[in-house]
């Protein structure tokens, strides 16, 4: 294995004709973490990713791996190990691909079985892709990736299409290569699917940057507002609620209020009304991610870390 | 070094697909059943059909059919081995492995020189295989001792080289396969044949076909159907030389090579 590199993006911009798809990027991607590159569909994330590969061509700025551009680097499968959307020739078996993609590569065909086996692959590789389900074809990919033993791991979507078992495979996958010390870039489009595998998230929304940062600090980028809250006697809650003027709804944990626990508790006790549950709302980091998507102006400023 | 891998992983990637074989196959069946048509009406009515023919033209004419009809397939293949990367999206996969570009277009027109060459003998097999033993069951000549029909065999497998490499370079210059389908088969079975046509009948329009790629691939046989009937129908212009021929040919892969290699190979693959 190579070591792990970082991931410099550095005023990454593209356009297609008068189209900005991505815009002015900058951040860093560290080794020995996973990070996380969010956006919804459309964002640019798979377009940063390939500029990253040199796929595509950037219109100003630069992306570099360990200070290189990929096209620079010497044997770049060995460095940077990529699966970008799962695609093969459907009359080829995963073995063929692999072995094609070994042979222009200059990797041998012991990496071939070795990686075949990891990605749990080894069963099916006889087989024509053409009869591949998209969680093998996406388990192939990874394969792809792996075959260098490469120290930075590029992966767009790599969850999309795999099943329950397969996601938990690949959650505790990609941490333990991060615990080696590789650089992990993983793309999705939704928080909650990569969730509990990141440590770091780089959130893009209409090809701009809107949150770099640890995972942790993404949470409570957007101050808690609101509150829910229940007591056995509801009636009781809900008059001294609406008394000092709050607006209250019935929801399935209990009333929700616009407003925040400490006041919400202040009221009840001023009310005399026992509580029988009391919490935040608002905060769950699925709603912060949404948030920072939504809404243009909440860009970068708020919540950038680095 | 660079360079020979991606040559290997050209061939690595025709032998782990079918589409060689299944062309080959077909190849070899087309050409070896015009060169006993060709053969057995040509041997048994030449008189019949008003058409003399020297005893010493019919075995060239019968094993040219290896290129006459069977030089759709290198081109086929060499186009294929882009618009299949294009359409099935792995252009990507192959440019991580290989970030050169141009290293991986050298390969497979290298690819596309070798694959046209095996057409060539698979094609020969055909017509002569087929071809010769009808000729000999006529009582006609098979010229399979003359060292000049040997030359003739040779210039069928180069030229089916050439159109391999042909069809790579028409592949970078329209990627699409279906685009690159009806272009090939458009071309070699309605325009090129419309156009050399009616150069027969028009001496400046000659001077011009004869530069037709179907033309200077005749040229470089040195024997096919279009030669003959030209001939007979007394069209004026003299065709090319065998190695103008060849050049012409791989002047036309290596032009529009080129322009693919500036202009689709270059841009994004998104």
């Amino acid at each position: 294995m190579t070591t792990g590199q970082s991931l410099v993006f550095d005023g990454v911009t593209k356009r297609f004709g008068a189209v900005a798809a991505v815009s002015d990027l900058d951040f860093t991607v560290e080794p020995g973490r996973v990070t996380g590159f969010l956006g919804p569909n459309g964002a640019g994330k798979t377009t940063t990713l390939r500029m990253l590969l040199g796929l595509v061509t950037a219109t100003s700025g630069t992306a570099t791996i360990g200070g290189k551009a990929y096209g620079d680097l010497e044997n770049p499968m060995r460095v940077v190990g990529a699966s970008l959307e799962a695609a093969f020739h459907p009359g080829r078996s995963g073995r063929g691909h692999l072995d094609v993609t070994a042979v222009a590569a200059g990797i041998g065909r012991e990496r071939v079985t070795a990686v075949l086996e990891q990605t749990g692959m080894a069963p099916y590789a006889d087989r024509r892709v053409g009869g591949y389900s998209m969680g093998m074809r996406q388990r192939l990919g990874l394969a792809t990736a792996l075959l260098g033993d490469p120290g930075v791991l590029v992966l767009d979507e790599p969850i999309n299409g795999l099943d329950p078992e397969g996601i938990r495979w690949i959650r505790s996958f990609l941490q333990s290569l991060a615990a080696e010390g590789r650089t992990i870039l993983v793309s999705s489009h939704l928080l909650s699917e990569v969730q509990q595998t990141v440590d770091d998230v780089v959130v893009i929304a209409g090809g701009k940057l809107r949150f770099v940062g640890a995972l942790s600090t993404l949470e409570g980028t957007t101050t808690a507002t609101g509150s829910v809250v229940d007591a056995p006697d509801r009636a009781a809650l809900t008059a001294a609620l609406k008394a000092a003027g709050h607006q209250v709804r019935v929801e399935p944990d209990g009333l929700a209020v616009d407003l925040i626990p400490a006041e919400v508790g202040r009221l009840a006790l001023a009310a005399g009304v026992a509580l029988s549950a009391l919490a935040a709302s608002g905060t769950g980091l699925e709603d912060e991610f949404l948030a920072l998507v939504a809404d243009p102006e909440r860009a970068a400023e708020g919540g950038r870390q680095r | 070094m660079t360079f020979l891998r991606a040559v290997s992983a050209e061939f690595r990637k025709i032998r782990t697909t079918r589409l060689l074989w299944v062309l080959a196959l077909i190849l070899f069946g087309y050409v070896g059943f015009s060169a006993v048509a060709i053969a057995f009406f040509l041997s048994i009515t030449p008189e019949e059909a008003g058409m003399p023919i020297a005893d010493d033209f019919l075995a060239p004419l019968v094993y040219s059919m290896a290129t006459a009809t069977g030089y759709v397939f290198p081109i086929i293949f060499g186009a294929m081995s882009i618009t299949s990367e294009v359409r099935h999206r792995t252009l990507g996969t192959v440019f991580l492995a290989t970030p050169n570009r141009s290293v991986v277009l050298a390969a497979k027109a290298v690819a596309g020189l070798v694959i046209g060459a095996v057409y060539g003998v698979v094609a020969l097999l055909g017509s002569v295989g087929l071809g010769a033993p009808v000729l000999a069951a006529t009582g006609q000549m098979t010229l399979l001792n003359d060292p000049d029909t040997w030359l003739m065999l040779g210039r069928i497998v180069l030229a089916m080289a050439l159109w391999g490499l042909v069809g790579v370079a028409l592949g970078v210059l329209i990627p699409s396969q279906i685009g690159s389908i009806v272009t090939i088969i458009a071309f070699t079975q309605f325009v090129e044949p419309i156009l050399r046509t009616a150069a027969a009948f028009a001496d400046w329009l000659g001077e011009i076909a004869k530069f037709l790629p179907g033309a200077a691939g005749d040229a470089l046989v040195g024997a096919s159907f279009f030669a003959v009937f030209a001939g007979a129908g007394g069209g004026g212009t003299a065709p090319l030389e065998w190695w103008q021929g060849g050049i012409v040919l791989a002047g036309y892969a290596v032009l529009m090579g080129a322009i693919g290699a500036a202009t689709t190979w270059r841009s994004d693959v998104t």
